[in-house]
C-alpha cells in the first residue's frame, strides 16, 4: 500500500512545493494539503483542507483519513512576513497541535518531519564558527522567531523521545535564496544597493530552494530520524555576496542600528529584523555531513544558490516578473478531483 | 485485491525514478566564488599582502631568531603553545609570519572571541587569520583540517601584567588547550618567547579607561610615554628569540567528551613550567635585550 501523506502550510511558498514534489512518485498514494488560504500553485492529485493556523481540527483529520506521515512545513522564520502574536500561534502552537494529533492513541503516523530553520542556533561572537546538530547556542534567544523556533524544536524533541517507534526528522535550513522566494535578505540583496554593517563582514551560509524542497522530500521518503542540518557547501563574505548579486554596499551604522534603522524600516527603504542585523555582524556556518551521509546530495552550494539567485534576478530586470497564472477555485479542483464526468484523473 | 498492488509495483519498476517537481540538474555553473575567505574567515591574500608589509619588521626591527625551527611539524595538526607579552603582544604576528614564510603552511591564531566584535578590527583580524578561541572550533581546526594553531593559555593576563613581572607566566587558563590538544590528537609544541616584554613594557594599568573604552584593560606603556599616541602602535625594537620545545604527545585515546581533570591541568601545569624554564634559560645567556 502507498503512503499516505498530510502536509502542512499547503498554502504557503514551501508546503506547496513539497506538495507538488510528493504528486510526482506513485508510491505517495494520498497526499493532503493542509492550510488557511487558497493554495497558491495547482495540485495535480493533493487534496486541500482548510484549516485554521493552529490546526485545531488536525486530530478529527488524522483519524479519519489515517495518514501515515506529516511534513510540518508551516515553521515561519521570517519575522517580516506575520506579527509576532502570529508567530507564536503558528510555530509553537500549531506544532504543539499538530503533535498531539500525530501522537494521540490510536494514531496512524509513524513518520514526522518538520522543516525548521539554522536560526535555532543565533548568532552571536561566542559562537562556534561551525554548528553541528548537537551544538547549544551561545546565550537566550534574542528575538521572537529565535524564541519560537527553540520553543517549537523543544517540543518536537519531547516528541521524539517519547516515540520511539516513530521517525522524527528535523531539518534545519540555513537561509533560503531561490526563485520566486522573497525574504529580508533577498529583498535586500535585489536592491541596488545593500546595508552593510560598517566595520563587520561576516561568512553566511545558504541553501538553494530547491534544494530544500529535495531535502523535505529525502527525509520524507526515507523516513530520517533525529535532527539534520541543511546548508550547501561552503560559505562566503557578505561583501563577496552582494559583489556576486549584482548590488553594491551601503554602509550603516553598526552600533545602535536598531534604532538608527526604525524610520528607514517604516519608510520601506531598507529592513534588518533583529535577527538579521545579528546576522550581518557575526554570521553562521553549519555542518551538513550529517544529512549528506545519508545520501543526499546538494545540487547548490553556497556560492552557487547566490550565483542562481543573481541570475534569477537579472532575467526577472529584463523580463518583468511573470504574472501569477494561478488561481484556486474550490469547485473546480472538486470537480476534477471527484466528479464521476472526469474519465482520467491527475 | 493483492493482484492490482502488485502489478501497479511492476509497471513504475520500469520508469525512471520520479525527480521532485523541480526539473533536471541544472548545468554546473561556473565557480562564482569572488574572493578567497575560507570557513574560518582568513584569506590567503590578505595574509600574503601582510607578510609582505611584515617581513620588515620581522626581519629588520626585531630581528626574529628561531632555535629548534625544526621541531614544528610540516604537515599535520599541532597546537602551538607560547608565553603572551608585552601590552600589545607584537608575538603573535611574529610566530604566525616566522612559521608561515618559513614552512609555507598556514598558522591560524586562536584568541579571545572579544575580537570578534570589535568592528574593522574583528574582520581584520579574521581575515589574517584569527579565529575565535573555543573548543569547538580549535577541535575542528586541529583534528579534522589539520592546520597548526597558535593559543596563548594565559590569555590577556600575560600582555596586561606590568613590568615588575615580566617572564613571569601567570596561570595556564584552566587547561583548555591541554584538553584541545587531547580530543584533537595533536601534539603540544612549546614556544618559549623572549624580548617580548621589553618591546612594550606596562608601567601600570588604569581600569577605568579600560570600563569606558569596553577593553579587557588599558595599559600606560613606556612607549607611550616616550612616543605619544604613536607609543601604541609602534614597540621598541627589542631583540626576539624564539625557542620550539620538544612536542609533547599525549597517551589518550582522541575524540573523547571530557578528560580527567587531575590530568588535564597536571598536563598544563608541566608545559607552563617547561616554557618557564626556558624562557629563564634564555634570560641567562641574553647579553642584551636590543643586541641578544
Amino acid at each position: 500500500m502507498g503512503r499516505r501523506v498530510l502536509v502542512t502550510g499547503a498554502d504557503t511558498f514551501w508546503g506547496g512545493r513539497v506538495i507538488q514534489a510528493l504528486e510526482n512518485d506513485p508510491s505517495f498514494e494520498v497526499i493532503l494539503g493542509l492550510g488557511e488560504h487558497d493554495p497558491s500553485v495547482p495540485f495535480e492529485r493533493a487534496e486541500f483542507v482548510r484549516a485554521d493556523q493552529t490546526y485545531s481540527i488536525l486530530h478529527r483529520l488524522v483519524r479519519a483519513t489515517r495518514v501515515d506521515t506529516i511534513v510540518h512545513t508551516f515553521l515561519v522564520s521570517d519575522s517580516s512576513t506575520v506579527s509576532s502574536r502570529a508567530l507564536h500561534e503558528i510555530n509553537v502552537i500549531g506544532t504543539m497541535n499538530l503533535l498531539a494529533a500525530a501522537g494521540a492513541p490510536g494514531s496512524t503516523v509513524t513518520t514526522v518531519v518538520v522543516k525548521s530553520s539554522t536560526k535555532i542556533y543565533g548568532s552571536s561572537p561566542r559562537d562556534p564558527y561551525t554548528f553541528t546538530e548537537e551544538s547549544t547556542r551561545s546565550g537566550p534567544a534574542t528575538t521572537m522567531v529565535e524564541r519560537s523556533i527553540l520553543e517549537a524544536e523543544a517540543l518536537i524533541a519531547d516528541f521524539a523521545e517519547d516515540n520511539p517507534n516513530r521517525s522524527v526528522a528535523t531539518l534545519r535550513f540555513a537561509n533560503v535564496l531561490g526563485g520566486g522566494l522573497t525574504t529580508p535578505i533577498t529583498r535586500n540583496l535585489s536592491r541596488a544597493f545593500c546595508p552593510v554593517l560598517i566595520g563587520f563582514d561576516p561568512l553566511l551560509q545558504f541553501v538553494e530552494a530547491n534544494d530544500v524542497v529535495r531535502a523535505l522530500e529525502h527525509a520524507t521518503r526515507n523516513e530520517l530520524n533525529g535532527v539534520y542540518n541543511v546548508a550547501g557547501a561552503g560559505r562566503l563574505p557578505w561583501s563577496e555576496i552582494i559583489s556576486i548579486a549584482g548590488s553594491r554596499p551601503m554602509p550603516m551604522p553598526s552600533v545602535h542600528h536598531r534604532l538608527l534603522m526604525r524610520p528607514l524600516s517604516a519608510a520601506g527603504i531598507y529592513e534588518l529584523p533583529g535577527e538579521l542585523a545579528d546576522l550581518l555582524r557575526f554570521g553562521r556556518g553549519v555542518d551538513s555531513s550529517k544529512i549528506s551521509q545519508t545520501g543526499f546530495a546538494f545540487r547548490f552550494t553556497s556560492a552557487g544558490a547566490v550565483e542562481a539567485f543573481a541570475q534569477q534576478a537579472r532575467l526577472e530586470s529584463s523580463t518583468g516578473r511573470p504574472p501569477s497564472s494561478y488561481r484556486y477555485e474550490h469547485d473546480v479542483e472538486q470537480f476534477f478531483r471527484h466528479s464521476p464526468a472526469v474519465m482520467e484523473r491527475g | 485485491m493483492d493482484e492490482p498492488v502488485r502489478t501497479m509495483a511492476k509497471e513504475y519498476s520500469a520508469e525512471l525514478v520520479p525527480l521532485p517537481g523541480v526539473g533536471p540538474a541544472p548545468e554546473p555553473l561556473e565557480d562564482p566564488r569572488r574572493s578567497d575567505v575560507d570557513e574560518w574567515g582568513r584569506s590567503e591574500r590578505t595574509r600574503a599582502v601582510f607578510r609582505t608589509l611584515y617581513e620588515p619588521v620581522y626581519s629588520k626591527w626585531f630581528r626574529v631568531e628561531w632555535d629548534g625551527f625544526d621541531k614544528i611539524p610540516a604537515e599535520g595538526g599541532g597546537l602551538l603553545v607560547a608565553n603572551h607579552a608585552g601590552a600589545i603582544p607584537s608575538d603573535a604576528p611574529l610566530i604566525m609570519h616566522g612559521i608561515e614564510s618559513r614552512l609555507g603552511r598556514p598558522v591560524y591564531g586562536l584568541a579571545d572571541y572579544f575580537f570578534r566584535s570589535v568592528p574593522f578590527v574583528g574582520t581584520l583580524w579574521s581575515r589574517s587569520g584569527g579565529v575565535a578561541a573555543r573548543p569547538e572550533n580549535a577541535a575542528r581546526l586541529l583534528g579534522d583540517q589539520g592546520q597548526l594553531a597558535l593559543v596563548f593559555p594565559e590569555g590577556e593576563k600575560g600582555p596586561s601584567k606590568s613590568f615588575a613581572d615580566r617572564y613571569r607566566l601567570r596561570r595556564f587558563g584552566r587547561g583548555g588547550f591541554i584538553e584541545i590538544a587531547m580530543r584533537s590528537g595533536v601534539p603540544v609544541i612549546p614556544l618559549a618567547v623572549i624580548g617580548s616584554e621589553e618591546a612594550m613594557p606596562v608601567l601600570f594599568r588604569m581600569p577605568a579607561v579600560a570600563k569606558i573604552l569596553g577593553t579587557p584593560y588599558f595599559p600606560v606603556t613606556a612607549n607611550l610615554l616616550a612616543m605619544g599616541p604613536l607609543g601604541l602602535v609602534v614597540p621598541f625594537p627589542a631583540k626576539i628569540k624564539i625557542s620550539v620545545l620538544d612536542p609533547i604527545t599525549f597517551n589518550v585515546e582522541p575524540g573523547l567528551e571530557r578528560y580527567p581533570r587531575s590530568l588535564v591541568l597536571e598536563e598544563s601545569e608541566r608545559v607552563r613550567g617547561l616554557i618557564q624554564e626556558q624562557v629563564f634559560e634564555m634570560l641567562k645567556v641574553r647579553r642584551s635585550v636590543w643586541f641578544g
